[in-house]
């Protein structure tokens, strides 16, 4: 006699969905995102958490000023160690930089600049670079010449140097760096996108989709961009930690983010004539807050290669 | 080969030509060199002789023409700050520049090359994760930043190395004393800005040397010497080393010359007297032709290094030779 098998109670259920979500979890790069996750804080919220203004110096206490200068008053106090050295104050954690200002407060507000202007130059770079490599991958003939020896011809000159060229004919100024990133960094984009467009090109949902009579149009901006997408993502999280070593170049140069903006290139420059008196605080905490923007852009976007690459899993 | 070279060749023609027509696109559309050397309320006489004298006040396409015309005669234009020809500013620094370079090379070999070999061979060991790491953190730190740290601590703190300037030693060309006596002097001089520039590219040589001798462990010929019996030590030494150093030797060769070339921070902290220090000169002069000039250089050097690459590949693999 045939039984109708009786279905199987789904095992484990809500722990299944839950195990499955920890793997998840447990997959994504914890280091690297809360990194990035103090940074980003820090930054939006910089007007609001940061102990002191970002230009203003900090106003010393008659005691203050009493024992530096031997008078009851005085406009600021520069070059206060940190909190922990002798004659540092809680008041400025991390001292005070050549015009009395809060190293901490113009740290935190730098970790703005950097963090916009590094976003926003490689995402226009990406958006330009995406658009002509699929554009060249797609429509081939003249179009991939035209486009790749361009682009080829871009990639010769190193980032940095590309970089201050373009800077010593548009001035400092915060967009303008913004500008430049965009227009240094597309080249590396259309590269990498073009070569999977060409692979995509030959497959069965574009063939269909040319035989249905889509216009190129739709099928370039339905059917490649979102393919590329990862590849695109992978290069962007790479790219960031580039635009802002090259940003902070820039403003070490003194063709970057202006003064008296607190760049954290800038304000490594500003004191490179302190270092040579000690004070080496000043010239190291923007370093390390560039080094660990930087890293943890690098890590990630070496964490999603891996992941969205899976022949380089095992690598 | 023949027809190969002279098609490489070609195509680096092509690739020399869009980049110098990039360059003087991109300078005119984005910005004004007019306007960034006469300074706000500048008087409009000066800035119109300024525009005659780099012959701004011509047509477009006349520019163009001049500008390439220049180029061909290998005249990369006169430096407003110091009235002499570009070329010859450039010439002189050069040397000191290539002396850095070469300095940095070797230590990012020294550096990245055994550790990116013990990354690979050892595969998801402490040696791999130490290796993941100084690769992460090389191309994470910028080298302006190691080098203050390391002025800090070797100059400063313990006054072992001095911080400034290359030492005495000139490369003259007129007198062939100087030329092999320069490089081997004032390494004290040498050691820091060469570490700072070296240090982000040991990390690069590392990731390069580590996939590069994964490559080669994971073919058919390593496995069968595998299978023959052969010793892992001899199967890495001698039979994987040589094959895997192909891709590491080409990507050195560029580096060399890419660390030339980005120096300018480094080179501004030590104040070391290169071609970098004199694109930092240029802007902070606004002597636009200098910066210019010395853009123009570097990508000359590094179009005529890819095209010499190119054709030792083709000699080395017929494959690439016979490929278009």
């Amino acid at each position: 006699m045939a039984t109708i098998p009786v279905r199987a109670t789904p095992i484990g259920g809500v722990s299944r969905v839950a195990r499955r979500g920890y793997r998840i979890v447990a997959d994504v790069p914890s280091i690297p995102l809360s990194m990035l996750a103090i940074l980003a804080f820090v930054a939006i919220f910089a007007p609001v958490i940061a102990p002191h203004g970002k230009l203003m110096p900090v106003k010393p206490t008659p005691e203050q000023c009493q024992a530096k200068f031997g008078m009851a008053n005085c406009p600021y106090i520069d070059n206060v160690p940190p909190f922990w050295a002798t004659g540092g104050t809680v008041e400025t954690p991390l001292g005070t930089d050549f015009l009395g200002r809060d190293v901490l407060s113009r740290l935190m507000y730098g970790a703005r600049i950097s963090l916009v202007v590094a976003l926003t130059g490689t995402l226009f770079a990406g958006v330009i670079g995406t658009l002509l490599g699929v554009l060249a991958g797609y429509l081939g003939k003249w179009w991939d010449q035209v486009i790749m020896r361009v682009t080829d011809a871009w990639l010769t000159l190193p980032s940095l140097v590309f970089a201050i060229l373009l800077s010593s004919v548009r001035g400092p100024g915060l967009w303008n760096v913004v500008l430049i990133l965009a227009l240094v960094f597309w080249s590396r984009y259309s590269r990498a996108v073009r070569g999977e467009v060409l692979a995509l090109r030959e497959r069965d949902f574009v063939k269909l989709a040319e035989i249905n009579g889509i216009g190129k149009l739709t099928i370039i901006f339905h059917h490649l961009v979102p393919n590329v997408m990862n590849t695109v993502m992978v290069l962007f999280s790479l790219q960031v930690g580039v635009a802002v070593i090259i940003e902070a170049s820039l403003s070490f140069l003194g063709v970057g983010v202006p003064p008296p903006e607190p760049s954290w290139g800038l304000m490594m420059a500003q004191e490179r004539d302190s270092l040579m008196d000690g004070k080496w605080w000043l010239a190291v905490f923007p370093g390390i807050g560039i080094t660990m923007l930087v890293l943890s852009a690098n890590m990630l976007g070496d964490w999603l290669r891996v992941r969205l690459d899976p022949q380089l899993r095992n690598r | 080969m023949r027809k190969y070279i002279l098609l490489r060749a070609f195509y680096s023609l092509i690739t020399l030509w869009l980049l110098v027509t990039i360059i003087f696109g991109m300078v005119r559309l984005t910005g004004d060199p007019i306007q960034m050397k006469g300074e706000v309320g500048a008087d409009t006489v000066y800035l119109e002789e300024l525009k005659k004298r780099w012959g701004l006040d011509r047509a477009f396409h006349q520019q163009y023409v001049g500008f390439i015309g220049n180029l061909l005669r290998g005249d990369f234009g006169h430096s407003f700050e110091k009235s002499l020809p570009v070329r010859d500013i450039y010439f002189e620094r050069l040397p000191n520049s290539l002396k850095l370079g070469f300095a940095a090379f070797v230590i990012s070999i020294v550096l990245g090359v055994p550790l990116g070999m013990l990354s690979a061979v050892k595969i998801n060991s402490w040696w791999d994760n130490a290796g993941k790491m100084v690769a992460l953190l090389g191309l994470s730190m910028p080298g302006f930043f190691v080098g203050m740290v390391l002025i800090i601590i070797f100059g400063v703190e313990l006054r072992w190395l001095p911080v400034l300037g290359k030492g005495r030693s000139a490369f003259v060309g007129s007198d062939p004393s100087t030329w092999v006596a320069f490089w081997f002097r004032d390494w004290s001089h040498l050691v820091m800005p060469a570490f700072a520039l070296g240090w982000y590219f040991s990390g690069a040589m590392l990731r390069i040397t580590r996939s590069g001798m994964l490559d080669v462990l994971g073919s058919d010929y390593i496995k069968l010497v595998r299978l023959k019996g052969v010793p892992e030590r001899m199967v890495v030494a001698k039979h994987a080393l040589k094959n895997s150093m192909i891709p590491v030797l080409t990507f050195a060769g560029l580096n060399l010359l890419i660390m030339v070339n980005v120096a300018v921070v480094i080179e501004v902290i030590f104040n070391w007297p290169g071609v970098g220090q004199l694109l930092y000169d240029g802007l902070s002069n606004r002597d636009f032709p200098m910066v210019q000039g010395v853009v123009l250089m570097s990508g000359l050097m590094i179009v005529v290094l890819n095209f010499t690459i190119d054709v030792l590949y083709g000699y080395v693999d017929p494959r690439i030779r016979l490929s278009r």
